[in-house]
Order: structure tokens, then sequence, then C-alpha cells
């Protein structure tokens, strides 16, 4: 077992015991993103000097006696997180050389911990995608197999975890970011509730839906590192002031008479095979273990990817307005006046999608649509949030596919955006309803890809469904197999 | 004319907050560009706004003293525009649900008295401003993001206003409340109180409205009243030539007096307005609006009303006296040590007025002589101990120096002269001294009284008793 291949809670311990430094741990991890990263691809900028420089700072804490969980532990960042006096792209062209002067809440509170911040990881352009193509720094590959993607946005935050060049990541999910990359990458992968992590120096895509999460190689990490960066932030008023539980410690409750529901929706016609095989095995497991196993109805879920790509697209058009060439980013050199500057550099700065997406959302807020749009779209969102609470009456948690098929091949979906769109439809309705859901390695494919298993929290559930991961994961150890990099 | 003009008009108030409306930024005019910005007014990427709830407390303070009913569940909404000094892209305002609504003003033009009605009032951020100064070195223009972010109110008023008068009574009342509610300094040049128009004719008994513009940039008193009457004149012209007022915003350019077109109906804005999802609804509590309704100060129609009630004023003097708190806090701190109000009134408009205009207009808060060494000063008056023509020299004095009363009029021995022995004498020598004017007065040319008066108070270096000057002269003339 090398370095690099431990989990956040085996590092620490090993930290703890002074039977490797920080150093030498966050020197490993260079190396092998030196190593392997060329292949996949999953850093947008790696921060060498920084980095060991907090692994310095690290050593000195843990010599001090004062470690904390994520002392000393080399962590990768999606590139949506703002840094201090590091580049943070978001993936874009038009933030190719932003250098931000400040870092984000999620960020600082690692920094508080002493975390080692070995790089910024990349994601679609703005989080805007499924399969990390739509980067203006070249698409992020699958560890597991380098034609396919490793899912997006926060694809390079997933294949960090799968070719071990990080011991943890922390990404972003607005439609599926974090589960669906974990999913296809075999990672363990947590989408919070809506206002459990602060959304401060989060680069925003669609600020009603984004959250920040972990990506881990286990749920142990998970926990760990959710309640690390968790809690109320005076500094975003949609965070949420309720206590941080103490997530490890019900980890190990296990799951007998926990009442799961199955979506009779998302069991459709059209399921690749091999991922209803692993929904099967994972529920008769569960079954095996005690749980309470019921269908339940989620009414409203066909009409939640049309929602989200209205709700989405519109917040969006708002949030990247100010991406103008004024004051910082890309501005075109030969413009004359200022409307040409500002539509020639957001026409260079701003990739295909994201342009589709800006388009979409200004046309469903424009005067005269609005109402057909924007506010129809609130008041389905309202109905599927409805769908969910009324369904968490009779379960505590929801078991899910994560997506309908394992990862697919780069360039495949590329020309298809409605096809790619719809790869979430299992992971959208949870962003619309404001709750947690989690992404398990639940198995492989025949071709050797992951599968993920989702599991869905009621509002603040987050102990819930992570006592449930913990449980499969003991049993089924999917997560321990190596992508063969 | 055979027009009637309807005017409305948006006020824009910049509030004294010391931090502005979504960051702790200070809100201080004047400072080095962008010297006070952080990621959040700089609309840096994952910075979010937080609301400062010192802005939505000012804005109730406003609509309660315009007798608006106060919205219980508040929206934030992006207003969608691209412009330099706009750092997000858009600004954050209120759209559909505006923090008070359905208010009035009542006014008076000459005698007649006449309610405005309010339509909204709502809070939003103020922009950046763009620099084209010269810069040696830069071409290009420079963005200052100072302002940007400071909290303001806008205040919408129903299009009730018939002449230009009647928009300056308005506007006027208005800028007179907020600055009585201490919410906003009332400064027109600095910005802190701008105002757009909306101007538009219609044949005189119509009750259809014609076609409006909207006139921007206006910022004085002065001003206003040119704009729109320059406007109704460029309008008449128009109509009587038969041609169509076009709906457009129009620029007012100080220099001319006139305006010129900004931009057209067709070039107008879709804002694309939508609830700002970084920022939760704001629920004001009854509770809350009573807390604000109880600390609310004494607004200037009521003191007016007090005034003339409860301390005798007329109308003309209290009107002049409750035109800003201050002086009206003034006044009522003097006549609190020395209650005769009717001559603190005469004081605060005669001598304390005139002697802060001679000193640049300063303002009343700075004056040397502080309502308790104007009740002093007038007590010695009372007393007898000084004449009222010595107290207004004392008064100079202690504008001047800081000095109390009795410590100038020790020093410069200014005691008034009432012992009728010494001051005989005096008329005696100087009746003696100018027997020609004597004989003179007494052969009928009566008006050299008041030459004797003059000689005596002069003989007296001004303290004599003035009543016992007359009186004696009176006595020994006619004698």
């Amino acid at each position: 077992m090398e370095i690099f291949d431990l989990t956040i809670h085996e590092l620490h311990e090993k930290l703890k015991a002074k039977e490797v430094s920080s150093v030498e741990a966050t020197r490993a991890m260079l190396d092998r993103i030196e190593a392997v990263d060329s292949q996949v691809n999953a850093y947008i900028t790696v921060t060498p000097e920084q980095a060991l420089v907090q692994a310095e700072d690290a050593d000195r804490r843990i010599a001090a006696g004062e470690i904390a969980p994520l002392t000393g532990i080399p962590v990768g960042l999606k590139d949506i997180f703002v840094t201090k006096g590091i580049r943070t792209t978001c993936g874009s062209r038009i933030l190719e050389n932003f250098v931000p002067p400040y870092d984000g809440t999620a960020v600082a509170r690692l920094k508080e911990q002493g975390a080692v911040i070995v790089g910024k990881l990349n994601q679609d352009e703005f989080a805007m995608g499924s399969s990390n193509e739509s980067s203006y720094f070249g698409p992020c590959k699958n560890p597991w197999d380098l034609s396919c993607t490793p899912g997006g946005s926060s694809g390079g935050s997933a294949a960090a975890i799968a070719a071990r060049t990080a011991t943890a990541t922390l990404g972003t999910d607005t439609g599926g970011s974090i589960r669906q990359p974990a999913s296809h990458c075999g990672c363990v992968g947590l989408k919070p509730t809506y206002g459990r992590v602060s959304r401060y120096g989060v680069i925003a895509y669609a600020s009603s839906l984004d959250q920040v999460g972990p990506l881990t190689r286990d749920v142990t990490d998970s926990a760990l590192l959710l309640g690390a960066v968790a809690g109320y932030d005076p500094r975003d008023s949609t965070s949420v002031n309720t206590p941080v539980p103490d997530y490890l410690a019900s980890l190990a409750k296990g799951v007998k008479g926990m009442k799961i529901g199955l979506p009779k929706q998302y069991f459709i016609e059209g399921l690749d095979p091999d991922v209803k095989r692993a929904m099967d095995e994972a529920i008769a497991l569960y079954q095996s273990l005690g749980a309470d196993i019921r269908e339940v109805s989620l009414p409203n879920t066909e009409y939640a990817v049309a929602t989200y790509y209205i709700i989405a697209t519109a917040e969006a058009s708002a949030n990247l307005a100010r991406y103008d060439g004024v004051r910082f980013g890309h501005r075109a050199e030969d413009a004359r006046g200022l409307a040409q500057m500002y539509s020639k550099s957001r026409a260079e700065g701003f990739g295909p999608e994201v342009k589709r997406r800006i388009m979409l959302g200004t046309y469903a807020l424009s005067s005269g649509y609005y109402d057909a749009y924007y506010v129809k779209a609130q008041k389905v969102r309202t109905l599927i949030q409805q769908d969910f609470l009324n369904a968490f009456k009779e379960v505590d948690v929801l078991l899910t596919p994560i997506a309908p098929t394992p990862a697919f091949k780069i360039a495949e979906k590329l020309e298809d955006p409605l096809q790619m769109y719809l790869s979430d439809i299992f992971t959208i309705p949870v962003n619309l309803a404001g709750t947690c859901g989690i992404s398990v390695p639940a198995g492989f494919s025949a071709a050797g890809l992951p599968i993920g298993l989702q599991l869905v929290g009621k509002p603040f559930g987050e102990q819930e469904i992570l006592t449930a991961a913990y449980s499969f994961e003991r049993e089924t150890k999917w997560h321990l197999k190596k992508a063969p990099l | 004319m055979k027009y009637q003009v309807v005017i409305g008009l948006e006020v824009h108030t910049q509030l004294t907050t010391n931090t502005k409306i979504f960051c702790g930024c200070s809100t201080r005019f004047g400072a080095e560009p962008n010297s006070q910005t952080c990621p959040v007014c700089l609309g840096l990427p994952g910075a979010l706004p937080v609301l400062n709830r010192q802005v939505v407390e000012y804005a109730i303070r406003a609509g309660l003293a315009t007798n608006c009913s106060i919205t219980k569940r508040n929206v934030f909404a992006r207003k969608n525009y691209f412009y330099p000094d706009l750092p997000k892209g858009y600004q954050i305002s209120q759209f559909d649900l505006p923090i008070c609504q359905h208010g009035h003003l009542d006014i008076e033009v000459e005698g007649e008295k006449k309610r405005i009605g309010i339509t909204r009032i709502h809070m939003e951020e103020d922009a950046g401003k763009l620099v084209h100064a010269d810069i040696p070195g830069v071409d290009d223009s420079c963005v200052d993001l100072n302002r940007a972010c400071t909290p303001l109110l806008e205040i919408v008023s129903e299009p009730d206003m018939r002449s230009p008068d009647e928009a300056i009574a308005y506007l006027k009342k208005l800028h007179q409340i907020v600055m009585y509610l201490g919410i906003c300094d009332g400064n027109l040049e600095e910005g802190s109180f701008r105002c757009d128009a909306n101007v538009s004719l219609m044949p005189v008994g119509s009750t259809v409205f014609g076609t409006r513009a909207e006139l921007k940039n206006i910022n004085s008193f002065k001003f206003i009243k040119q704009a729109i009457e320059y406007e109704i004149e460029r309008q008449a012209e128009i109509l009587d030539d038969g041609g169509k007022v076009v709906q457009e915003t129009r620029l007012f350019d100080p220099n001319t007096g006139t305006t010129r077109s900004m931009r057209g109906k067709e070039e107008a804005h879709d804002y694309r307005y939508f609830p700002d999802p970084d920022l939760v609804p704001v629920i004001i509590s009854d509770d809350w609006i009573e807390k604000v309704r109880g600390g609310l100060p004494e607004l200037p129609e009521t003191k007016r009303a007090r005034f003339m009630s409860e301390l005798g004023l007329s109308e003309y003097d209290a009107e002049v006296l409750v035109a800003s708190r201050e002086l009206a806090q003034y006044f009522e701190d003097t006549v609190a040590l020395f209650p005769q109000a009717k001559t603190v009134s005469n004081w605060v408009m005669g001598e304390v007025t005139r002697a802060l205009n001679d000193d640049n207009n300063r303002s009343i808060a700075q004056c040397p002589v502080t309502p308790a060494l104007l009740a002093d000063l007038l007590k010695l008056m009372e007393k007898g101990t000084i004449s009222g023509k010595i107290a207004k020299t004392v008064f100079d004095e202690m504008y001047k120096t800081g000095k109390t009363p009795e410590k100038i009029v020790e020093e410069k021995g200014l005691v008034q002269v009432s012992d009728t022995g010494a001051i005989e004498a005096m008329v005696d020598e100087v009746l003696e001294k100018n027997a020609g004017q004597v004989a003179e007065y007494r052969g009928g040319k009566e008006t050299l009284f008041g030459f004797f008066v003059g000689q005596v108070m002069r003989a007296s270096k001004g303290k004599a008793n003035p009543a016992v000057v007359n009186e004696l002269l009176l006595k020994k003339l006619q004698g």
C-alpha cells in the first residue's frame, strides 16, 4: 500500500503515530500526480510550492501535538473554489489568469485544520456539464478506462480519487455534479442538504442549487470531510444555522429496521442492465441486513430535468454577467467601444455549453416568457420538493441509481446536449428538493466500469444516508478495488 | 397654456448607514478610489451578499413617515443589465414586493394644500462611478467602486403633480423628512438625494395622460424646476406642431438648461428581474414595525403645529424653525432654558441665522453660541442688565470667542445704565452742547428727537437704558 492509496483516516493514524510526515505524504502525492496526471488530466493547476509549505506547517502542528483529522492530509479542490493567491479558473478561458485575493469559507475551514492543498481540479466549464468535456483545459479522463469520461461536472475531483492523486477532494453539486462522477469513478461522493455547507467563495453556477461536498475513497472519509466543512457561515445568507452532528459517531449504527424507499419512477425501462443488476443486488443486501424496503412514489420526477434547465440556466445567466472583461478575467484585445468589449470578451471567454445555458436562461427570464418558464418552473420545483417530503413521511432514506448507465465514452454525447442533460435524471430532483444524497460504489459493469448507488436523505438527514452507505460499504468492499493506473 | 403638465418623481436617497447594504465596507464619501471595496462589492467570483438590517430599519422609518403600508415579506430581486460601474452585471433591488407601498405626502403651494401619492419605496444597492478624468498615461475610462453597494431607497411618487412648483414642494418636503428621520444626509451635490422626473402633457380638461419623457441627472432643486420647465416647452412645441411626444429617457444638461435624448423606448432594457437566490426573504414582524414607529422623531408637520398651538408662534416663524431638525432642536433647547418662545424665535431667525450665514453657511449644530449660552444672553437682556442693542454686540462677541455673555459684559463693562441721575447728567450735557438743535426742535423740527437719543447713547457708550433716555429727553425738551 502506497501513501497515496490511503484514506484520510488511515493517513491520519500514520501521521499521528509519526510513521510518516505530512511533507512525505505530500511529496508522494505530488510525485504521483507527476507520474499519472498527464494521462488523466484531473488537475488544472498543481501547487507544489504552496503544498510543501502547508505540509511543513502541518508537521509543526503535529509535532506540537495539535493534530486535527485533516492536518497534513493532501487534498485537491475543484477549480470552482476561490483560493487566495492560487489561480482559479472554473474550467473557463474567461478566468484563465484569475488569481483571487481571498479564500472561500470551505477552503478556509480546511486550512484551519491544516489540510494541504495540492492543486485545483478539472471540471466542466462553470460546472455546466456531466462529462468534464466542456472544460477549457481539456477533458478529464476516467482512470478506469481512459477512453471514457469521468462524469461531471466535478470530473477532476472524482478522477483524482480514482487515480489516487489526492487523498480526498471537494466538489460541488448543482444537478449531480458530485454524485455522478463519484459513481463513474468508483468513489464516495456526497451532496449535502442545501444550506449545510457555505457557498461563500464557490463560483456560482445556479445559486439556489449549488452545494459543496466531499469526494472520498470511503464513507468514513466522507463523514469526516463533511464534518470539517459543514456549518453556518454568516457570509452566506442561505447557509442554515443548525448544529453539525458528529457524522462519524453514527456511522456504525446499522440499517436494521431502517425504512428504505424505492421510488418507482426511478426503476424504469431502459435502465442499463448492469446498473439494474447492481441495484437489485444492493436492495437484496439491505434486505438481508434487516432494512425495511418499500416502494414509494415521486410523481413529478418526469418534470425534473426540464425544471432544472430553466431554473439553473436562469440563475446562471445572471451569475455569469460579472464576467464582462471590466475588472478581472479575459478581455478581448482588439475591441472598439464598450459594447464590443463585452461581446468579444464573452464570445472568446466562454465555451459553447456555457453560451447555450446563458442564452437559455436569458430567454426564460425575458419579458413575456418569465411567467411561462421561470415562474412555472418554480411552481413545479415546489411540487417536486413536496414529493420528497411526502415520501419521507413513509421512509427514512431513498435508494436509487445515480445514472442510467456507467461512464460513457468521451465525445459520445457531446453533439447531443439533450442526451447529456437526460443522464442526470436521477440526481437533479435531489437538488431541486434541496435535500442530501450520497453515491456509494455498488459494483462494476461487464466492461469493468464502476457503478454507483444513490441514497437520498431527508433535509439535514446526512447522518442517516452515511449510516446506510457505511453498512453497505462494510459488506461489499467495492470501494477497495483500484483503478488500473 | 392649453396643456396640463403631469409630473411623477422618482427619488433615490442614499442612506447614512456606516456600512454598505450587502457587505461591511464603509460608505464614507470622497475616499481614495476603490479603497472602500471588498470581494462582495467588487462582484468577485464566489462572493455573496449579506443584508445590512439597518437598511431595512431605515426603509421602515421612511415608509412610516410617508404614510405607507409596510410589506411583511420582502424579497430582493436581481435587475439585470450591463454597465462598467455595475460589478455583478445585475443590481440587487426589489421588484414586485417593495418594502413600502401606498403612502402619501401633503404639500402646500401658494396656500393650496394637496396630497401627493407615494406608489412605492424600495431598497437597492447603488452602482459605482465611471471616471473619465485626465489621468496621465491613461486613455481609458476608470471605474471607482467605492459607491458600489451603498444602500439606496428609491421613492416613487404617483403622477400627481401638476406644476413644477408642486414638484419642488414635494421634493423639499421629502428631503426634509428623510433628513428629520436621520436616514439620509440630503446632500444633492454629492448625489445623496437624486431625482428623476416623468413629465407629460395633456390638453387642459383631459383625464388621459400624454406620452411621458423620463428626465435624468437632475441634482439640485433649481435644476429640477429648469428641467421640467424646459420639458413642458419642448413637448408643447411638438404637440402644437401636430407631432407626437416620443416615450424616451432624456438627460438634463445643467450647462444649457435643456434635455436631450438618451435612449428611446425601443432601446429600453428588459431587466429580466427575478428573485435573488443569494438572499433569503426578509420577514418584518409587527413588533419590529412598532419598535421603529416608537423611535421615530417628531416630524416637521407635527412640530410646526405644536410650535403654533403650544408656543404661540406665527405660522411663518414655525415654518422657518422646523425647516431642519437641528434648527428646531436648537430653538426648543433654548426655549427650555428661556421660556419666551417669541423672543427666542426672533433671535434664532435673526442674529443666529445671520451669523451662521455670514460664517460660510455653517450648520446650526456647529454654532459656537449654544442654546444654553443664548438663553443666558437673553436672561441678561430680560433682567435689564444689558439693552437689546448691546445684546447683539455681545452675541457677536460670543459667536467669535465662545465666551459666556456674563464674561463679555463684565470684561467690556457693558452693563446697562438705568440710574436716572447719571443719565440725566448726560442728557443735560448733550442739550447744552447742542443748543442750536434744541432751539430748532422746540421750533417744531421734532424729527431731531432721534438725533438727541443717538447723542446720549453715544455719550453712554450705548449703555444707557434707552427707555430712561427717551423719557428724560422728552421731559427736558418739552420743559
